[in-house]
């Protein structure tokens, strides 16, 4: 056994690990705020690595602008989803609400495809690519960096739900919205907030796999993955999505690397099915009944 | 009028999902600076009145289908229930609902967003732990595992933190102890006196509710049968028998003589 080949598999592995953790966390804040189960998150960060590929390649933007102009679009995608689909569902069945957000998903897809084309595009290099070696193992600077990034992100984020009055008011809502708004907290602007922040981290997310994989109009598949991970994690865990996306990011990498890349899916979902059957809230959920 | 009368609910009927009647043409009023009693059995639509009062019944399916409800002089209809709350009506609601994953101390800072936009000093949290010692000490425990009583002084907490001008108290008793239950209402006639907060309290436990109420109100199922001064209540044959428990010359009854309850109740239809 080659313990080296090991370690950088497992470098690898935690690198896009940390991403599908990135775009977990969003999903989860939309979960946990407001019950809506977003599948259209896959296109989100799609989205994103598209605006960002558009501002970088087509309009010449430096990356420093270009990624917060991804991270911008993806919040006033964010709002404006929120404001004109699910608000107008509130109170209808959460499969409608679901529905939705499939629609959603399809409709950012497509319109993808009607502005930047089918083809497959690399995002213009915009991180430093000096090798980075973890004792002897090689890691991808690339991979190294998207992982240093989503890690910040989800520390600054955990740390703004623990210590701040925002932070409070959100796990209020999550918590008893009938409470929440008895104390005067603004449950819609909540929801509403929500949605702007998750699909900010989205877009941002999908810069970062952009830059790693290419983008092209199927990404969305990516979604597929994060879903995996919440619910391993557990639809409402902040720390689960973390746990999760890492532990789907390693078992991809290593079932990619030793039964080749037709098995990752098959593995994934393997794991899923295990831990449902163990778990069924997932690893860190909330035991509630959710019907879907 | 509405100078005096802090909230005045007039023949308000409320229907839960277009269907199911709970009030029917109820009328009330809360004056500045009174705590007002409201009793009834269970199911009567006494939380659901409170709840039609708050703005809180859409989130059930309910709504407000005749009547006015107005606070302050101002009707409420169109105001938000969050919103309600920044003019200074809280809610505390029944099985008082707090953050049981928040600690003590950021149940409390929930309550703060009631200030927003109210121009008031950042509030000091002392005041609350001033009347309840107890959630001083477990202010950075999970609210979660407070006792009963603690939870309940929490609920209690959070409305103060929002310097209301009416607080609906919506049963404080519920699975507390006798003692407890004695503990917790000598603060809230302490809290309407020293903080000059008017309440509107909706108590299955009568004796306690009308010992610290200066005015009662007594429904069944959806509409009011008997209303008046506290002392007036107190003196009332059959307040004192069916809500108080005492017979006819005060002393306790005898549960061989209930059977005549129904053919005595002479307010029922």
């Amino acid at each position: 056994m080659d313990w080296l080949f090991l370690a950088e598999v497992l470098l690898a592995g935690l690198g896009a690990g940390s991403l599908y953790a990135l775009a977990g966390v969003a999903f989860v804040l939309i979960y946990k705020a407001t019950r809506v189960i977003n599948l259209a998150i896959g296109e989100i960060l799609m989205l994103g690595g598209y605006v960002f590929f558009g501002a970088a390649a087509a309009w010449h933007l430096p990356a420093w602008i270009a990624l917060p102009v991804a991270i911008v679009a993806g919040a006033l995608v964010g709002a404006v989803v929120e404001r004109l689909l699910i608000r107008p569902m509130l109170g209808e069945s959460p499969i409608s609400v679901f529905m939705v957000t499939i629609g959603l998903g399809s409709i950012l897809a497509g319109a993808v495809q009607v502005i930047w084309g089918a083809d497959p595009l690399r995002l213009p290099e915009f991180m430093p690519n000096t090798p980075i070696f973890i004792g002897d193992a090689y890691l991808a600077p690339k991979v190294a960096y998207g992982f240093v990034a989503a890690m910040l992100i989800i520390v600054a984020f955990a740390l703004a739900l623990r210590f701040t009055r925002s932070g409070v008011a959100l796990q209020a809502t999550a918590a008893d919205q009938g409470a929440a708004y008895s104390v005067g907290i603004n449950v819609s602007r909540v929801f509403s907030l929500s949605w702007i922040v998750a699909c900010a981290i989205a877009a941002g997310a999908g810069v970062l796999v952009g830059a790693i994989g290419g983008i092209s109009p199927t990404m969305g598949i990516f979604g597929l993955s994060v879903l995996v991970v919440v619910i391993v994690g557990g639809l409402d865990s902040m720390l689960g999505a973390l746990v999760g996306g890492l532990l789907i990011g390693i078992v991809e990498a290593f079932s990619g690397t030793f039964l080749g890349g037709e098995y990752k899916f098959l593995i994934t979902f393997s794991v899923l099915i295990v831990v449902l059957m163990l778990r069924p809230y997932g690893l860190f959920g909330r035991h509630e009944i959710e019907r879907l | 009028m509405a100078a005096q009368n802090l909230l005045e609910i007039d023949n308000v009927e409320v229907v839960y999902s277009r269907t199911i009647q709970v009030l029917r043409g109820l009328s009330l009023v809360v004056p500045k600076g009174r705590i007002v009693a409201l009793l009834g059995s269970n199911g009567a639509g006494k939380s659901t009145l409170l709840k039609a009062a708050s703005n809180l019944l859409a989130i059930e399916d309910g709504a407000v289908t005749s009547g006015t409800i107005r606070f302050q002089g101002q009707d409420i209809a169109p105001l938000a229930p969050h919103m309600l709350v920044r003019q200074g009506l809280f809610h505390v609601m029944e099985g008082r609902r707090i953050f049981e994953d928040l600690t003590v101390e950021e149940n409390l800072i929930a309550s703060t967003f009631a200030l927003a936009g109210r121009g008031l000093p950042a509030p000091s949290f002392d005041l609350v732990y001033a009347y309840f010692p107890a959630l001083h000490e477990r202010r950075r425990g999970l609210a979660g595992y407070l006792s009963g009583g603690e939870q309940q002084m929490l609920a209690i907490g959070r409305a103060l933190i929002a310097q209301p001008s009416l607080i609906l108290l919506d049963e404080p008793s519920l699975g507390l102890a006798p003692k407890l239950v004695e503990e917790i209402f000598t603060i809230i006639a302490r809290i309407n006196a020293e903080q000059g907060v008017s309440m509107l309290l909706v108590e299955q436990n009568a004796a306690v509710a009308l010992a610290v109420a200066h005015e009662g109100y007594i429904m069944e199922t959806g509409k009011l049968v008997i209303e008046g001064p506290v002392e007036k209540l107190v003196r009332d044959q059959d307040v004192r028998e069916f809500y108080l428990g005492l017979g006819g010359a005060g002393g306790a009854k005898s549960y061989r003589d209930v059977k005549h309850y129904k053919r005595r109740k002479r307010w029922l239809s």
